[in-house]
């Protein structure tokens, strides 16, 4: 098996802030890997290293055998970044800013300009293609970052939060992009705030917090170690409620929360809604509320650290910044 | 070629015909180890065609660096002419030189704006991760901006000419005078710089350019002769770099010494050049 992507033990501080705390990754070739965790984690911070943006303070890290530090013009030339912000120049047309990495990147006129028709056209894009960017949507202005970046028709990709701030139907596409062009053999590294973008996307996941990988694995094992939904429950009678956790604590591989009266617990199995019911039937329970429900990143992360996600004002400046 | 496995998986909402742009990947060629000054030249043109493309976007832009020093140069030459130099000629001859020095300083702005834009927007990034010369971003806004100003200085000694405004030494003094005023302005422009890299967004750096360039080109002789000045601000103005610009500007355009005010303005250059081009570039790679 080989790896596109190696990172032992990063480490990158901003000040005071660390930023990231000692990273390792491994990315298959080909392969779609997802960097999941929430604001300031430390995602953009290690997407900025590996596409030789931003150097790192310890550790090293190579792109097809390439060293991000001392080779960073090889690997720049292996790598393609869409960030998180569109970054295209707003002010030139579609066309323009396709052509203008194509003959930056040494192609000639007219090659810059097949490639960018051709790239304009695969995301549908041929309509708005001599229009200023500034007049786009906020989906094809993604789409077109997303077409600059393969512009030189990279081995790596980095997609960091393709789809954040995206309307589901735009979020829909962007997906459907990304498996076509895992289709070709690129290999993505993708950055996502949301358990369902890696779960559809991505065949390794590691999960990030406060500059850590906290757990990695495929979506399957994530989804059986932290429980893929969440199953909650509200009986009729408050005072059933030490019943019910009991009782969905047997379903589950981590403690139930208990807010209000509604039981709250992660749990891995897609079939657990009947037995669930006739053990709540057995014990006489009646139930007012329940339901199933897929998990939030929050939820992962509580079971796997015991803590819920912080994302204050601190973690969205950081990640902004860096940005 | 793998058309009907592409087919399975890349959705039917990507028109079929367009799937060539995302064909699959060949053998990996051989990588070049670094760019070379060639590449760097070409990449450097690339990126001044952007910014000048820009404009064609934005005429509003074309209005700001072309209208604009037209219409300084009209408002003194009639205007304040009379009352300061005698007649709108006499301070035509005196005027034009400093009008071109001022107006070279302001199209400065547009290389600090448009890189703290860059910045701002995220294109900067773009590229740098690309395999581009390093220096590609900056210099390519440089050479726009160089184009922009020759575009501004021809347009005001046509309009000059026809005002009445006759070149005093020769077509080697004009050059040199083009050749000083470029060198000169782009070296204050690096102070621009470096506020651009610290200020959080163009609008920052627009009002804070403004309100330093402002203040330095009317305190110079660019417009007006100091002997009116009041004794300390005679001093400062002596002293200013605006002032020495446009002295070796009369001096090699119209008559006058020109040796002594280009030597001074090239040391100013130098040293603007030597404290504020490290600092910005530092100020730089603290920001990314």
């Amino acid at each position: 098996m080989t790896y596109s992507i190696i990172a032992e033990g990063l480490v990158k501080r901003y000040g005071e802030t660390v930023a990231l705390d000692g990273i390792d990754l491994a990315v298959r070739t080909g392969s779609v890997f997802g960097l999941l965790g929430p604001n300031g984690a430390g995602k953009t911070t290690a997407v900025r290293i590996l596409a030789t943006l931003i150097r790192p303070d310890v550790g090293h890290a190579a792109v097809c055998g390439h060293d991000v530090v001392s080779q960073a013009h090889q690997v720049r030339q292996l790598t393609g970044l869409t960030g998180q912000y569109a970054s295209v120049d707003e002010t030139l047309t579609g066309t323009e800013n396709l052509m203008l990495i194509g003959r930056l990147t040494g192609q000639s006129r007219t090659a810059a300009n097949g490639r960018a028709r051709e790239l304009l056209a695969a995301f549908r894009l041929s309509d708005a293609a001599d229009r200023a960017v500034k007049t786009y949507s906020g989906g094809m202005r993604r789409r077109l970052d997303l077409a600059a970046s393969l512009v030189t028709s990279p081995r790596v990709l980095y997609l960091d939060e393709p789809t954040t701030g995206l309307d589901p139907l735009s979020r829909n596409e962007m997906w459907e992009v990304v498996r076509g062009l895992s289709a070709t053999g690129v290999t993505v590294l993708l950055t996502t705030q949301y358990l369902e973008e890696a779960d559809q996307l991505a065949e390794d996941i590691a999960v990030v917090d406060h500059g850590s990988v906290i757990a990695t694995g495929t979506p399957d094992e994530l989804k059986a170690r932290t429980g893929a939904q969440t199953l909650s429950v509200r009986p009729a009678n408050p005072a059933d409620v030490p019943a019910v956790m009991a009782i969905v604590t047997g379903f589950s591989p981590a403690e139930p929360e208990v807010r209000n009266t509604t039981v709250t617990v992660p749990v891995s199995q897609e079939d657990v809604l009947p037995s669930v019911m006739r053990r709540f039937e057995d014990a006489g329970i009646r139930v007012a509320e329940l339901n199933l429900r897929g998990s939030s990143l929050d939820e992962v992360f509580l079971s796997l650290t015991g803590r819920r996600t912080e994302t204050g004002p601190e973690a969205e400046v950081l990640e902004g910044s860096a940005a | 070629m793998t058309t009907t496995t592409m087919n399975n998986t890349v959705p039917d909402n990507l028109q079929a015909g367009a799937l060539s742009a995302l064909r699959p990947l060949g053998p990996l060629g051989a990588l070049s180890p670094r760019v070379g000054p060639l590449q760097g030249l070409r990449q450097t043109f690339s990126l001044a065609w952007r910014t000048l493309v820009q404009i064609k976007h934005n005429p509003a832009e074309l209005i700001d660096f072309s209208v604009q020093p037209v219409m300084f140069l009209l408002l003194f030459t009639y205007v304040f002419g009379g009352a300061i130099g005698g007649s709108p000629h006499a301070y035509l001859m005196f005027a034009l030189p400093g009008i071109i020095v001022q107006n070279s300083l302001f199209t400065t702005l547009n290389t600090a704006t448009g890189l703290s834009t860059d910045l701002e927007k995220g294109f900067f990034d773009r590229l740098r991760s690309l395999p581009i010369a390093r220096f590609a971003p900056l210099s390519g806004r440089i050479l726009a901006d160089i184009a922009k100003q020759a575009w501004a200085v021809i347009m005001l000694l046509v309009i000059g000419y026809i005002l009445g405004f006759r070149i005093g030494t020769g077509p080697l003094g004009l050059l040199a005078a083009f050749g000083l005023v470029l060198i000169s302005t782009l070296a204050l422009s690096w102070a621009l710089v470096l506020v651009a890299m610290l200020a959080a967004n163009p609008e920052k750096v627009q009002i804070f350019g403004f309100v330093v360039l402002f203040p330095i080109t009317f305190t110079s002789d660019a417009f007006v002769r100091t002997a009116s000045m009041p004794g300390w601000l005679q001093a400062w103005s002596k002293a200013n770099p605006v002032t020495l610009i446009a002295d070796a500007m009369r001096g090699l355009m119209v008559s006058g010494p020109a040796a002594r005010p280009a030597v001074e303005s090239l040391l100013y250059a130098a040293g603007f050049t030597l404290v504020f081009a490290p600092l910005a570039v530092r100020a730089f790679k603290r920001r990314v």
